[in-house]
């Protein structure tokens, strides 16, 4: 138990987004307390269950185990009722608690179940057992991986779905200059549709990092700019513009290490001059073009059905 | 592969954001994050002296495992919220990058050879 709390951290969400009456038994077995534990023994083996909850006029009484019905046995009490062997200071639990607080319980007396009650009319309403929860979660985990697997699936058909000789889908972000808080917006924007749409790992990695360059050199150098997204079934291509002072000399401004990046630009750990090498190392085709005192245009483009072989 | 939840607790680190569980591949160290974008690789630990709110952006582009600042440095606001929002793991350390690189490099984690 402890382990699979740990296993992972989705796993450990989830016994707290669950609730104990999401997993409990409801179809579970009950004895009244005027039972004999000869009787008992037959309900315990039919059902095939080690503990059973005693009720009496609908109100929870005792639990009973078979460890109490082995003692009994021991001590040749077989005639005896349930009333005498059970036990009466019954640990319970709520049903609308998260699973976390079942986990601890169990932990806590070492119990193998425990009567579920409800909050409003505190009758019983279920048993749980750790295998309850280890069921429960098991559960919810397959039909959250089921609902990512068809989102992702809807999405990444889009292209085989929709029928037209030629699809392009085009994503357009618009990007405020001087401002490194909201620098990467955009392309964290982009990064997770690329995600939703199903594009491989590396494609959706290469897009993100050339674009987020880009979008630094508009927040570091310009007043504002452009970001837009052309995706078909060949290519991502990024057309990156901005009406900012130019470069000078492109040529320069492509050599790693050359930066014109003002004093605040490099505190904030920008300005290293790799910006430009770094978009053409994670591009497959770069063009950039820039006039001084108009602004500057960059197009790059990313190949969709070469990804493998990114590691140019 | 090491776990972060061994790094944490071997070299005293205090989390202040994201989630521990989960492997590490190998580390980089860099204050400058265009150098980090072209660099470091794929569950990297990450070793800063940068707090700005765009280490999380970086981290969450190159799928780092984490970062480290060093030196006692506190992440901004702005930092700590976007990597609560965005999971990405953040640490802190009184100690300069040097010497908690060096714990790292004793501990099995190691940068990934240039090419």
């Amino acid at each position: 138990m402890d382990n699979l709390i740990k296993a992972t951290s989705k796993t450990q969400d989830l016994t707290y987004e669950l609730k104990i009456q999401e997993v409990m038994d409801v179809n579970y077995q009950i004895v009244n307390s005027s039972m004999t534990v000869s009787s008992l023994r037959e309900v315990l083996r039919k059902k095939r269950i080690l503990g059973v909850p005693v009720v009496d006029n609908d109100e929870l009484v005792g639990i009973v185990s078979i460890e109490d019905f082995i003692k009994c046995m021991e001590q040749g009490k077989l005639g005896e009722t349930v009333e005498t062997m059970m036990t009466k200071d019954v640990k319970t639990l709520f049903a609308d608690e998260p699973l976390i607080h079942a986990v601890m319980k169990f932990e806590e007396y070492g119990f193998s179940r425990f009567p579920v009650i409800s909050r409003d009319t505190n009758k019983l309403v279920g048993i749980v057992t750790k295998i309850d929860i280890i069921k429960g979660i098991l559960k919810k985990l397959e039909t959250v991986d089921q609902h990512e697997e068809e989102r992702r699936y809807r999405a990444s058909h889009i292209f085989q779905d929709i029928i037209a000789d030629e699809i392009s889908i085009q994503l357009k972000y618009y990007v405020e200059g001087r401002n490194f808080d909201k620098a990467g917006e955009a392309s964290t924007g982009l990064k997770k549709t690329l995600n939703r749409l199903g594009f491989p790992p590396e494609i959706v990695r290469r897009v993100t990092i050339s674009t987020y360059e880009a979008e630094i050199n508009i927040v570091s150098y310009t007043e504002k700019g452009e970001i837009t997204a052309y995706i078909d079934s060949n290519q991502v291509k990024m057309l990156i513009t901005d009406k900012g002072p130019g470069i000078a000399d492109i040529n320069k401004a492509m050599e790693p290490g050359y930066s014109t990046a003002p004093g605040w630009v490099r505190e904030l750990g920008f300005g290293a001059g790799m910006g430009l090498p770094n978009i053409k190392k994670f591009t497959d085709k770069m063009t950039l073009k820039s006039t001084v005192g108009k602004g500057t245009r960059l197009e790059t483009v990313i190949n969709l059905n070469n990804y493998r072989n990114e590691n140019k | 592969m090491n776990s972060l939840k061994n790094i944490v607790q071997d070299l005293s680190l205090k989390v202040v954001s994201g989630d521990i569980e989960r492997e590490v591949s190998g580390g980089y160290s860099s204050d400058l994050l265009s150098d980090v974008i072209a660099n470091a690789q794929k569950d990297d630990i990450w070793i800063t002296l940068q707090t700005h709110v765009n280490i999380v952006a970086v981290a969450n582009l190159k799928e780092l495992a984490g970062i480290i600042l060093v030196n006692g440095r506190q992440p901004e606001d702005a930092t700590l919220n976007k990597a609560k929002l965005e999971n990405i793991l953040i640490m802190l350390t009184e100690l300069p990058t040097f010497e908690i690189v060096g714990k790292l490099y004793e501990m099995g984690i190691h940068g990934k050879k240039r090419k």
